[in-house]
């Protein structure tokens, strides 16, 4: 670059000059229409601004650098005083008056009665820039005559000076709030900007500090809203003050911003780029649109009230329906007022819709507000008031908020984000705030399972119940169901269940307290009955299904989630041996064992059954729950067996066998049974099974199923169907294993057993919860009565 | 399925009014308007108790052989139509409510716009749009 060396005096206003037009503070003034409004400004013919351009070195650089400015400055006086343009005279001339900028009033004037007539301005433009249809009419001003002879001038010059660029900078964000914005020459078209660079120039004239009239003059351009080129509304305030420019210099700003043709290169092939989203926002104008914010609202969190809005809009001239329109739009939320993203996202559109471009039928992606959200919940009550006075008619408001509540309806449809909407003033949150909300619904976590109703899959396989006796048997605390795990203490500590004691039931109480019922203090009976169902299965079944992923949903008549949780349990019994879902749950507690006080401990816990007290009371329960026998045999969890083979249920290593299962099972089911099914049935059940131990897996499973669902029931009439769904099960045993059909079909009736099984288990989860208040209730009497008994 | 919507300005003038364009539309306007004397009435029957227990949906204005019409009102005596062909699968009470509620919501984001001077004709897409659902929905 030429070296150039200047007076203190020039040097200062060359400084101030450049720092005027540097608004982004980026020292170096690309494109920018401030710089070409200057040059402007300075009331040099285009040619002239032209070849100073390209002089000083920015048509190389494609943008202003300092240096670049403060030579042009120099060739500008240099022009300005007549002198030849000529690099060698930058520095030769000396006393070389400082360039002046000027701002021709009266030219706005011409330029506003220049403007409407849009279509002489169009037809050099057409020549130049392919004019979108439909431009809208008298935006242009009047200068568009004066800048087409610049354009022609420009024409000549390579496309890639492009004039207009405009300046790439956003205009002054001194609080002229209307300041001018410059169009951009959105790339599309490199011949575009010439035209539009003309356009920009002049409407910058007319922003006269002070002076203006604030005519609210908009100049719009052609160019593709790409770049979405700055609408220029010119406006009242003259206190537009230019931001610590020389007065001369503020002026020059504002006029002229000639484009440098190199500088408008770079903006050019810069705009191309944004081809991509029409409608996004680049940051030299969300940063004028923050600025124009500003002047409306300093808050920039706050909001612009409608009616504000409304006149700022207005000036742009664009007809009242399209506003109306553009407001529709951009007001996300529907308050009536405007947020930060919202206006920039309306001033978006109307410089869209000035440069020509049709208002879309809805936000765009790029525009929608993004950051409402939870954030704004705080903003959120404020614009409350704002909406007061922000929607017009008043009366309206008061509406509004009743119908708010069923604008939420309407919002998810609006691709906004409900967030807003949720603090009161249903302001529809934008899409993206849409994913804060996602609940995010916590993976049951094992802890928690009993809440989560987890179905659990009860593989079927024999392997799986064999694993699953073993584990049980041998850390019954791994059972998932860790609360059930943590009942084990409360319900040792049950009287009633005292006698129950299970080896392994610990983890059956855990698992049949907090099974079915939720933590609640259950009963001992109960919990150990569930021990029991459960202890084989829970802990095992548990465990090797827990990780698996969740099984078949419980059936829906467990309406209760202990019950769902009994059901998990029951499933995890029954795990092996039901290719369904139903869990049974752990074995209820059975009513009997109150009863019967013999309460078959002898229910060995040993597969944790919680069912030990189904063997006592099996004799008894046996009438009741023939069918329960079938099932019995499938227990696979080394439910203690009831009846009769007490010892194969014991030991754990009995799952395989089918009638471990089988006993597991139905003493299993007897517990759950809370009431009436003893073990006794149960054992009766297993023992009138004549499954032989041959724990064919089919078998077992669909035994299992059947008895655990007999289990559940109550009545005998269910143990009925039971027994039937038992009958035809037992009768396909040996085929399951040989014909595919027959396991098909086995299995089918499994799960017909299954769904008959989880309606009699969620019936007795009933009679258990009320069974399990009396003996609350009586509990409490009896401490009541206990001080008396000690006097 | 609707086959016409009409809002109605406290003055009794149409705000909006828009009909399933293959019938004829001036048989549409007249019932509108005639109901207005219903809607009236009705609101005046109730409107001795407050305002608030006053419920806005009006319900069925009057049926004809040919269809039905349903008013609501909102508090500030916007009143809204609704008129719907008998011959369609007669709509719940409910979908009734619904559509009104619709409108009402749309209404009032009409209203918030600043641009919308409260008595001229409703010209916002939007609410055009939502119009078109119902009446879409219907035929």
């Amino acid at each position: 670059m030429e070296s150039l060396t200047l007076s203190d005096v020039e040097q200062k206003y060359y400084s101030d000059l450049f720092v005027y037009c540097d608004v982004d503070n980026t020292k170096k003034v690309a494109s920018n229409g401030k710089v070409l409004d200057l040059f402007r400004a300075a009331q040099l013919s285009n040619d002239v601004v032209l070849q100073i351009t390209e002089l000083c070195g920015a048509t190389r650089l494609g943008h202003f650098g300092r240096s670049q400015f403060y030579i042009a400055l120099k060739l500008i006086a240099l022009a300005q005083s007549g002198l030849p343009l000529r690099v060698e005279s930058l520095n030769s001339v000396k006393d070389l008056p400082l360039p002046r900028f000027v701002v021709g009033k009266n030219e706005q004037e011409s330029r506003h009665t220049a403007m409407y007539p849009d279509t002489e301005n169009q037809g050099p433009y057409s020549s130049v820039i392919p004019r979108p249809p439909g431009r809208v009419p008298a935006k242009k001003l009047s200068t568009h005559e004066v800048i087409q002879p610049c354009v022609s001038a420009v024409e000549p010059q390579p496309d890639t000076t492009s004039p207009v660029v405009s300046p790439h900078q956003s205009p002054p964000t001194s609080p002229h709030a209307w300041r001018k914005h410059k169009r951009q020459a959105s790339g599309g078209a490199v011949d575009r900007p010439p035209a539009v660079a003309g356009a920009a120039w002049p409407p910058f004239r007319e922003a006269q500090p002070g002076t203006h009239s604030g005519d609210g003059m908009w100049a719009s351009h052609s160019p593709p809203p790409v770049q979405e080129s700055w609408v220029s509304f010119t406006d009242t305030p003259p206190s537009s003050t230019l931001p610590a420019v020389h007065p001369s210099s503020a002026q020059e700003s504002t006029t002229v911003r000639t484009v440098a043709s190199a500088a408008t290169t770079n903006e050019i092939q810069r705009q191309a780029s944004g081809y991509e989203d029409p409608w996004k926002i680049t940051d030299e104008q969300r940063q004028y649109y923050i600025n124009q914010f500003k002047t409306i609202q300093p808050d920039l969190t706050g909001f612009i009230p409608g009616s504000a809005a409304k006149e700022f809009f207005t000036k742009s001239k664009l007809p009242i329906l399209e506003l109306s329109h553009i407001w529709e739009l951009s007001d996300f939320d529907k308050d009536g007022a405007l947020t930060l993203d919202e206006f920039c996202a309306a001033f978006h559109l109307v410089v869209a819709r000035k440069n020509g471009y049709d208002l879309p039928e809805k936000l765009p992606e790029s525009l929608m507000p993004k950051l409402i959200d939870l954030d704004d919940s705080a903003g959120v009550p404020e614009s409350a008031p704002e909406v007061g006075f922000s929607s017009s008619p008043v009366e309206v408001t008061p509406n509004k908020s009743p119908s708010m509540p069923s604008l939420n309806q309407n919002w998810p449809e609006l691709n906004q984000s409900n967030e807003q909407w949720e603090t009161f003033s249903e302001r529809s949150s934008s899409s993206q705030t849409l994913t804060q909300f996602d609940s995010n619904i916590a993976p049951a976590d094992p802890d928690t399972a009993i809440v989560h109703p987890v179905p659990i899959r009860m593989t079927p396989s024999k392997i799986h119940m064999q694993e699953m006796e073993l584990k049980r048997t041998a850390s019954d605390h791994t059972h998932p169901t860790s609360p059930l795990m943590a009942k084990p203490p409360e319900l040792s500590e049950e009287k009633k269940l005292a006698a129950i004691k299970f080896p392994g039931s610990t983890v059956g109480d855990g698992y049949s307290s907090s099974d079915s019922f939720t933590s609640d203090q259950e009963p001992i009976s109960s919990a150990v009955t569930r021990q029991r169902s459960h202890s084989g299965t829970s802990p095992e079944g548990l465990k090797a299904v827990a990780p698996p992923p969740p099984p078949p949903r419980p059936h829906a008549s467990h309406s209760r989630s202990s019950s769902l949780d009994m059901n998990r349990n029951f499933t995890a019994v029954a795990a092996g041996q039901q290719a369904g879902v139903v869990a049974f749950p752990p074995a209820v507690p059975p009513r009997p064992l109150p009863t019967q006080t013999s309460v078959p401990h002898g229910h060995r816990p040993v597969d944790g059954d919680g069912l030990p007290a189904h063997s006592s009371t099996s004799p008894q329960q046996m009438p009741e729950q023939p069918n329960f026998a079938d099932f019995s045999q499938f227990q696979v969890f080394a439910v203690e067996q009831p009846v009769d083979d007490g010892d194969t249920q014991q030991d754990g290593g009995q799952v395989e066998k089918g009638v471990d299962a089988a006993g597991a099972v139905r003493a299993t089911k007897n517990d759950t049974q809370a009431e009436e099914r003893t073990p006794a049935t149960v054992n009766s059940a297993k023992g009138s099974t004549p499954l032989a131990p041959p724990p064919k897996p089919v078998r077992r499973r669909l035994k299992s199923e059947d008895e655990l669902r007999p289990d559940v029931e109550d009545h005998p009439q269910k143990s009925s169907v039971v027994p039937g769904v038992l009958a035809t099960q037992a009768s396909i045993p040996r085929s399951i294993g040989k014909d595919k059909k027959a396991i098909q079909a086995s299995i089918r009736r499994n799960k017909e057993t299954n769904t008959v099984l989880a309606r009699l288990n969620s019936e007795l989860q009933q009679q258990l919860k009320d069974l399990l208040e009396e003996r609350i209730s009586l509990e409490v009497q009896l401490e009541q009565l206990r001080p008396f008994s000690h006097l | 399925m609707a086959v016409c919507v009409a809002v109605i300005a406290k003055e009794n003038y149409p705000l909006y009014i828009r009909s399933v364009p293959t019938q004829n539309e001036l048989k549409f306007h007249y019932t509108v308007h005639t109901s207005l004397d219903v809607v009236e009435e009705k609101v005046s029957a109730v409107g001795k108790a407050l305002p608030d227990q006053r419920e806005l949906y009006l319900g069925l204005l009057y049926p004809t052989e040919d269809y039905k019409v349903y008013g609501y009102v909102t508090n500030s005596k916007v009143k809204f139509v609704i008129v719907v062909d008998s011959s369609n699968t007669s709509l719940r009470d409910n979908e009734i409510r619904s559509m009104f509620r619709k409108l009402h919501s749309s209404f009032t984001d009409v209203m918030c716009n600043p641009f919308y001077n409260p008595g001229d004709t409703i010209q916002s897409k939007s609410f055009d749009s939502i119009v078109s659902a119902m009446m879409v929905q219907s035929s």
